[in-house]
C-alpha cells in the first residue's frame, strides 16, 4: 500500500528519513532500505541536507523504490531554479517516485560550500503551486503543455516552534492553498507547544484538507544532543529533555533517546488529527523498530508484514 | 539578482505612516496618466527611478527587485531576508525571532507580522505570492503599480480552476505545446 493510500484509508502512518552517502554509490541506501521496509510506509531522502554535497536526492529515491521501500523525494529551492525544478519533477516522475516533499531548504552559510550561490529563485509556497500545476493543469509555468503531466503526492513541512507562533498554522494554510497534501514537521521534543499549533490547525480545518506527520527524533548520543540544541536552525529543546538525556551515564544516551521517541510517539498519536509520525533517525536507522515496538505501533506496513 | 545580498533591515517608515500614505498614494486616474507620461519620457523616467530608488533605499533598504510586495507585508521589505522568501518565515527563525543566517537580526517576516497585525492587517500575510520576474529588476515598482501592472503579484487563494495558477499575467504565457 502506497503512502498516499495509507493516508487516505485514515490508519496511522509512520516514514522515516534517509541521508544519501556522500560517494558515488547507493549501496548504503539499498542496505537502509532493506533495513526499514518492514517497519516503515516510506521513507524520506533528502537534498543535499545541511547544505552539504551528497548524492542526488532523485537517485536515493529510485535506490529506495528498487530496494522495495516506497521513497519521499526531497525538494529544496537552494540549488535549483523554476526550470530545475520542474525539469527534476518530470525525472522524478517518470521513474516512479511519486511522493515529493517541498521545502525551502537551508541556508549554503551552514553546509560545506558557504561560498555557493545561494538560489532560492522560488520558495516553498511557489514550488508547491508550480508542482500542482503542472499535475493539475498539465503544463509548466511558461504554458507549454506535458505529455503526460506527472503524478505526483505532494508534502511540505512546518515548523510549529519557530516564530510568529500565531502565524505558524497559517502559513501551514498557504501551503495547503498552494498544494500540499501533507505535511511533516520539525522535530517534536516538547509536546506541549505542538498541542497548542494542532489545536490551531484544527481550528482552520487544515487537518481535514492535508495529513499531518509529526517530526520525531531519536538522539543517539550526547553530541547529537548538543549539536541538536545549539546547531540545528529551528531545533527546540526544551531543558527538560535535555537534562533528561545528560542525566544517564553516555553509553546509555542511545537508549533513553529511543525511550523518549516511544513516549512522545505515544502521546501525539492520542492528539486529534494527527495522521502518523515522521522519524527523523538518519544515521540510526537500526532503532526504528525498538522505537515502534515501545510505542505499540503497530500499524501500517508493519501489521502487513508482521502479521498482527 | 543585484551587487547588493539580501540582508534583513528594520523598516525605518512608522507602520501608521505607511499605511496612510499607502491610501493616499492608491492608484487612480490622476496617478495612472502621470505614471505614463514619466515612463513616455526618457529623461524623466531614469530620473524618477533613481528618486525611488534613493528613497525606497533609505526607507526600506530596498534592493529594487521592481515589483513591491511592501503593501501586504507591514512594510517590511522580503527581498531582505536571505532566501528572497515571498510568502513568510523560514523554519529556521530564533526563538527570539532572529534570522537562522544572521541571527543578531530581526527576520523580516516576525516584523512583518507584528506590524501588519498592529493595523490589523496581519490577514495580509495569508495572501499567496508569485513568483517574481527576474527581468524586472532595476525597474520603477512605482509606475509599475500605478500602471496596474503589479495587480498579478498575489492573489487571495490558490483555487482548483486554474484561472489563479502561478504564471504572472505581467508575463504572457508562451502558450502552444
Amino acid at each position: 500500500m502506497s503512502l498516499r493510500d495509507r493516508l487516505t484509508s485514515g490508519s496511522f502512518a509512520v516514514t522515516a528519513e534517509i541521508s544519501p552517502p556522500r560517494g558515488a554509490s547507493i549501496d548504503p541506501i539499498t542496505a537502509t532500505a532493506a533495513l526499514l521496509r518492514d517497519w516503515v510506509d516510506a521513507v524520506n531522502v533528502t537534498d543535499n541536507q545541511g547544505s552539504n554535497v551528497r548524492l542526488a536526492s532523485w537517485a536515493g529515491s529510485l535506490a529506495a523504490l528498487q530496494a522495495g521501500l516506497e521513497p519521499v523525494m526531497q525538494m529544496t529551492c537552494r540549488d535549483r531554479n523554476r526550470i530545475a525544478l520542474q525539469s527534476d519533477l518530470l525525472g522524478a516522475s517518470a521513474l516512479g517516485i511519486r511522493n515529493v516533499l517541498v521545502m525551502t531548504g537551508d541556508h549554503p552559510k551552514f553546509g560545506d560550500h558557504p561560498e555557493a550561490k545561494p538560489v532560492f529563485d522560488l520558495d516553498s509556497v511557489q514550488l508547491l503551486w508550480t508542482l500542482r500545476h503542472m499535475r493539475d493543469q498539465g503544463a509548466v509555468l511558461s504554458g507549454r503543455a506535458l505529455k503526460p503531466s506527472p503524478d505526483c503526492f505532494l508534502g511540505a513541512v512546518e515548523n510549529p516552534y519557530a516564530p510568529p507562533a500565531e502565524f505558524r498554522a497559517e502559513r501551514l494554510g498557504k501551503k495547503i492553498d498552494a498544494g500540499a497534501q501533507f505535511v511533516q514537521t520539525q522535530f517534536v521534543f516538547d509536546v506541549a507547544p505542538f498541542a497548542q499549533w494542532m489545536t490551531q490547525v484544527r481550528e482552520l480545518g487544515l487537518h481535514e484538507k492535508c495529513y499531518i506527520l509529526a517530526g520525531v527524533g531519536a538522539v543517539r548520543s550526547r553530541n547529537a544532543l548538543d549539536f541538536m540544541r545549539d546547531k540545528v536552525p529551528g531545533v527546540h529543546v526544551p531543558d527538560d529533555v535535555y537534562r533528561r538525556l545528560r542525566a544517564v551515564p553516555a553509553d546509555q544516551t542511545a537508549a533513553e533517546g529511543a525511550r523518549l521517541a516511544a513516549e512522545t510517539i505515544q502521546q501525539l498519536s492520542a492528539i486529534d488529527g494527527v495522521a502518523g509520525v515522521h522519524l527523523l533517525v538518519a544515521g540510526n536507522e537500526q532503532a526504528v523498530p525498538g522505537i515502534l515496538d515501545s510505542a505499540g505501533i503497530w500499524a501500517g506496513v508493519r501489521a502487513e508484514r508482521h502479521g498482527r | 539578482m543585484t551587487a547588493r545580498p539580501p540582508i534583513p533591515a528594520h523598516p525605518r517608515l512608522g507602520t501608521r505612516l505607511a499605511y496612510r500614505l499607502q491610501r493616499a498614494l492608491r492608484p487612480r486616474p490622476g496617478l495612472h496618466w502621470l505614471s505614463a507620461t514619466i515612463e513616455a519620457s526618457g529623461l524623466a523616467r531614469p530620473l524618477f527611478t533613481g528618486v525611488e530608488r534613493q528613497a525606497k533605499q533609505a526607507l526600506f533598504a530596498c534592493r529594487m527587485c521592481g515589483q513591491c510586495a511592501l503593501p501586504v507585508t507591514g512594510y517590511v521589505c522580503p527581498m531582505g531576508c536571505p532566501k528572497e522568501l515571498r510568502n513568510g518565515p523560514c523554519g529556521g527563525v530564533g526563538a527570539d525571532g532572529g534570522c537562522e543566517v544572521y541571527p543578531e537580526r530581526r527576520c523580516v517576516w516576525v516584523e512583518a507580522y507584528e506590524r501588519a497585525a498592529s493595523q490589523g492587517r496581519a490577514a495580509d500575510l495569508r495572501l499567496l505570492h508569485l513568483p517574481i520576474d527576474h527581468r524586472r529588476w532595476g525597474e520603477s515598482s512605482w509606475l509599475n503599480y500605478w500602471q496596474g501592472r503589479d495587480e498579478g503579484l498575489w492573489t487571495r487563494e490558490a483555487d482548483d480552476t486554474g484561472e489563479n495558477d502561478p504564471v504572472p499575467h505581467h508575463r504572457p504565457a508562451l502558450g502552444g505545446s
